[in-house]
């Protein structure tokens, strides 16, 4: 029942999770023309990878800037003098910084960013874990012995009902007078 | 006593976020690390503003052959650049208090930069007319103003990027320069 009920939310709920999934609006303002296809699939991935240094939270794709403007047309003359993407990245952040990286380099000044997720899952694991193995070992299960006579009586009612099978092929209902004794 | 003890890390945990949000709220969201500390400034080859035929290189900042340079404080600005004009005072004094100034036309023509100087005074020892913006990239600049200190031996000391406010003059400025003469 409870199952059912979960499934009937989880619908809207996948609905809702994809709405997470729109993407933001890439707009370059100049064009760069390339002759290669793939050098242009390069460039723009490139500029949504690099951040506009003058903004907030843009990248030189789809930023007006002035900056981000110059930084495309330094990409697209990298691209055509043949580097790879890594040299061109390397070339914006000697200039501008780790900040013109949205995905920041694991080096030792970021390992706690990259680490802390994957840390904290671990941490958390171990926490689920410790709780299960410590209530496992104190035995919540075992019962009292007045619990253990009160299951002793269910069982042995529903031994007995099973004994006396179908009477006149009526389902059977639960608290039924008389039955109970 | 040890579970009583335990109930307390939510609150724990709590604390050091509170700490670490708040410090987040003191700190300017347009400021950036500079790339370019301890590093030798860029190499450059540019026209000076007054002078289409006087051309200078990066050896203006690193002495002669055998003398030290002066530490120089490098200023990128430009006519088009409001900030720029409230900062020409603080340069002034900068220069009144024996300060060795450069200046950087950044992205700007010939005439307006030159009438720039003339109506707002001109602190610099020498102007250099970047019209396309070629060395402040390479220094990593993504708006006018920022200043650079260069010691003597032409590496890069402090970059201030933004305004240099009069107050910045007495507390910052000279400071830094002191520390590398």
């Amino acid at each position: 029942m409870a199952v059912k009920r979960l499934l009937g939310l989880a619908r809207p709920m996948v609905w809702l999770l994809l709405l997470l999934l729109t993407m933001t609006a890439q707009a370059a303002i100049d064009v760069q023309s390339f002759d290669d296809p793939a050098l242009a699939q390069r460039f723009e991935a490139l500029s949504g990878r690099l951040r506009c240094p003058k903004c907030q939270n843009e990248s030189i794709g789809a930023s007006n800037s002035p900056i981000a403007g110059d930084m495309r047309a330094r990409v697209a003359a990298m691209l055509r003098d043949g580097a790879s993407d890594a040299e061109i990245e390397d070339a914006m952040v000697e200039r501008f910084g780790d900040y013109a990286l949205y995905d920041p380099r694991f080096e030792a000044r970021t390992w706690l960013l990259w680490g802390l997720p994957f840390g904290l899952i671990v941490i958390g694991g171990g926490i689920v874990a410790l709780f299960v193995v410590r209530r496992r070992r104190t035995g919540d299960d075992t019962l009292s012995a007045q619990e253990r006579r009160h299951l002793d009586g269910l069982i042995a009612r529903h031994d007995v009902r099973n004994d006396e099978p179908g009477r006149d092929g009526e389902p059977e209902r639960a608290g039924e007078p008389g039955r109970d004794a | 006593m040890k579970r009583r003890l335990l109930l307390l890390v939510p609150l724990l945990i709590f604390a050091v976020l509170v700490v670490f949000l708040y410090r987040g709220l003191s700190h300017d969201p347009s400021a950036r690390d500079s790339a370019k500390l301890a590093d030798r400034f860029p190499a450059f080859d540019l026209a000076t503003l007054d002078d289409p035929d006087r051309r200078l290189d990066r050896s203006l900042l690193e002495g002669g052959d055998d003398s030290e340079g002066e530490v120089t404080l490098v200023n990128v600005w430009g006519e088009w650049c409001p900030v720029c004009k409230k900062e020409m005072p603080q340069l002034q004094t900068l220069a009144d208090r024996g300060v060795h100034l450069v200046g950087v036309d950044y992205k700007d023509t010939r005439d307006k930069g030159n009438e720039f100087l003339e109506t707002y005074g001109d602190p610099f020892a020498v102007s250099l007319f970047d019209p396309k913006g070629s060395l402040g990239f390479d220094l990593g600049v993504y708006g006018a103003p920022e200043s650079f200190i260069v010691d003597g031996d032409g590496v890069i000391r402090y970059h201030h990027t933004g305004y240099i406010t009069p107050d910045d003059v007495e507390q910052v400025i000279l400071p830094e320069m002191a520390k590398w003469r």
